[in-house]
């Protein structure tokens, strides 16, 4: 491959529209290069991962198992701080989940051709971020067994839920973003899953991906109801992402308690969550084009642009952290300034610096084309943004409660073994799925690419050779 | 001319395309022949091949907007009977029908149905899912799914003829053709 055209990064737009596919010149090595990795003879590399994650998934199993045997007294709640990593760890979570259907609804919408070598992935990792975000809420109730008292179901007692509560809307919001999150990706995936139908050697494969694309045979009177069905999971999910999150900030904001009484909440968490989803998109991603060899499919424009994201939202949260302190001063309420001086130089100071710092100066390296283009650079600051936005949630969650109303009852909180061991076991669930993902689905949209090459215009007409990057032979 | 006796015992006649170009242009040649049972087979979706077939716009946003606008008043009518009128139960002071709080849950309901209605909608237009079809019986026709581009005509078509039509076809810049069984 020739050294240039992996390079789309810097291209003087006044020329032509920069490439998204770099390197491949048919529809059929597109959908070599995404197919073939699943058609490998399962590498060493992949059970080791695997292994590696299904132990942290029984460290989940042994943590949650204990969790329900002894209650939730294993973990670190005392009775100021009654919220601890369960809440952290659920908000953490779902903001991660939320870069998927960015990437696939709001990113189809303004017609972001980028997006669609990189959509997949991003939804597969918002499906396995969400069902990793119902965990926490569903056992930090303490009598787990009765958890289906949060659904308004005709029960013996002859009660309902209450709607009028923001954490029942949670329920709602959650799980329809997890449910909707799933049918958008599954429809996606339908034309691929008849790829590899059509390509798959054994029997096995043949039944399995031959079920699940349901009989798909590309015919275009189909593909005009899958395309207005696609437009329309795009615009439905759209404000569907954005409320998620916003009614995730009202578990905070409905409630009366200084630090979390503010109307900033909705905006301030929506870019919140797009800025740790995409940075965990970055994270996920850049290990894996390199071991699926997806070079040509997902390029350094991609995770360029990626990059300019989580400058814009890094910035948004950071004008929401400086807001907050604005209208502590400004509100006059000596309660509300107190709970952010607190926050700022109280005992929860180091971790208020360390988001400060992981949130809002590690990615002001964004600014420099150089850096932002480095693989190196984007790795490293996409794990800082994760750090950072797991200390926003807890700064949120525990320096707003650990001093409350009555200072006699002020009191500091730590985590124990168990809250620990149940968010890195959470990690194990996440990358157990992500495991199976890789192995057997087609991480990349194999159709939807297709749909950017030039060649897929049916008014476009070959250069002369060597003209162009698409059009030159190799 | 009378109606050949090979009609019934054949589904149709299948025709390759190598690039969405020839297609589009093909499609707009079988559009204008007059025929009506027939389909183009794609790897993707081919910008502004609708035009090309000359089909109608779908249907399915009817579907959605009934499907949303059903789970909206679904939502909204359940937190008001169960809050309301079924087990009235005062809440931190909170009006009873507090109708204000109940629209997240609306909104969020609204939603699931209208995308259940989106992809279920989706399929049963297209009569999916359907494991077999007589193309699938086309070694070739594997392809469709990777790189080739195809346009099938059902025998059912009145302007059909299996020899008339594999001239045109082949006359219409198809690279293969060949009968489906």
């Amino acid at each position: 491959m020739a050294a240039q055209l992996l390079d789309n990064a810097n291209y003087d737009p006044v020329d032509r529209r920069a490439p998204l596919v770099l390197g491949a010149e048919t529809f059929h090595e597109v959908t070599e290069l995404v197919a073939a990795p699943m058609e490998w003879k399962t590498p060493k590399a992949w059970y080791i991962a695997f292994a590696f994650s299904l132990s942290l998934l029984g460290l989940l199993g042994v943590s949650v198992g204990y969790l329900f045997w002894e209650g939730t007294g294993i973990w670190g709640l005392n009775s100021p701080v009654n919220w601890g990593w369960a809440i952290v760890n659920f908000v953490f979570w779902v903001g991660i989940g939320h870069a998927g259907t960015l990437i696939s609804a709001i990113l189809f919408l303004f017609r972001q051709k980028w997006r669609t070598s990189i959509n997949r992935f991003a939804e597969a990792m918002t499906i396995f971020a969400v069902a990793c975000a119902l965990i926490f809420p569903t056992i930090h109730v303490g009598r787990v067994w009765v958890i289906w008292w949060a659904l308004p179901f005709p029960n013996s007692m002859d009660m309902w839920v209450n709607f009028r509560s923001p954490l029942l809307w949670d329920v709602f919001a959650v799980s329809v973003y997890g449910s909707v999150s799933a049918l958008f990706w599954y429809t996606g995936l339908i034309p691929d899953l008849a790829t590899m139908r059509d390509r798959a050697k054994n029997k096995i494969a043949q039944i399995a991906y031959g079920v699940a694309s349901l009989g798909w045979r590309g015919s275009n009177r189909h593909w005009q109801h899958y395309e207005k069905a696609y437009l329309i999971l795009a615009a439905i999910s759209t404000p569907l992402v954005l409320s998620v999150h916003t009614i995730v900030s009202f578990d905070f904001a409905v409630s009366q308690l200084p630090g979390w009484h503010t109307t900033i909440f909705p905006p301030y968490f929506v870019a919140g969550a797009i800025f740790s989803g995409f940075a965990m998109v970055l994270t996920l991603m850049i290990p894996a084009r390199k071991i699926f060899g997806l070079e040509q499919l997902v390029t350094v424009r991609h995770f360029e642009n990626m990059a300019k994201v989580i400058l814009l939202t890094g910035m948004l949260v950071g004008y929401a952290y400086a807001m907050e302190f604005f209208i502590a001063w400004y509100s006059a309420v000596e309660f509300e300034q107190y709970a952010f001086i607190n926050r700022a130089i109280g005992p929860y100071a180091w971790a208020y610096w360390t988001m400060i710092a992981c949130n809002v100066l590690s990615p002001q390296v964004f600014w420099f084309k150089k850096l932002r283009t480095n693989l190196w650079v984007l790795f490293i600051v996409s794990i800082f943004v994760n750090i950072g936005m797991w200390f926003e949630r807890f700064v949120i969650t525990v320096t707003s409660l650990h001093r409350d109303f009555l200072p006699s009852s002020w009191d500091y909180y730590r985590p124990t073994i168990w809250d620990v061991s149940t968010f890195i076991g959470s990690f194990g669930l996440f990358f157990t799925l992500f495991c199976l993902f890789v192995r057997f689905m087609p991480v990349v949209a194999i159709a939807e690419v297709k749909t950017v090459m030039p060649q897929a215009d049916p008014h476009y007409h070959p250069e002369p050779k060597g003209a162009g990057v698409e059009g030159g032979k190799h | 001319m009378a109606p050949s006796t090979k009609r019934n015992e054949h589904w149709g006649i299948v025709a390759e395309f190598a690039t969405p170009a020839d297609l589009y242009h093909a499609c707009e040649k079988v559009r204008d022949a007059g025929y009506r049972d027939w389909d183009a087979y794609t790897p993707f979706p081919v910008h502004g091949l609708d035009k090309a077939m000359g089909l109608k716009p779908s249907k399915l946003p009817f579907i959605v907007l009934a499907m949303g606008l059903t789970g909206a008043g679904l939502a909204f009518w359940m937190q008001t009977w169960m809050s309301a009128v079924n087990y009235p139960l005062v809440i931190s002071g909170k009006p009873y029908w507090a109708w204000q709080a109940f629209i997240p849950v609306t909104f969020e309901l609204g939603v699931l149905f209208a995308a259940i209605g989106a992809v279920f909608g989706m399929l049963a237009l297209n009569k999916l899912p359907m494991l077999f079809h007589p193309l699938f019986a086309v070694k070739r026709f594997e392809r469709v799914t990777d790189d080739r581009f195809f346009i099938a005509i059902e025998a059912g078509d009145p302007t059909y003829d299996p020899e008339t039509t594999r001239i045109f076809l082949e006359g219409a810049g198809a690279t293969h053709v060949e009968l489906v069984e």
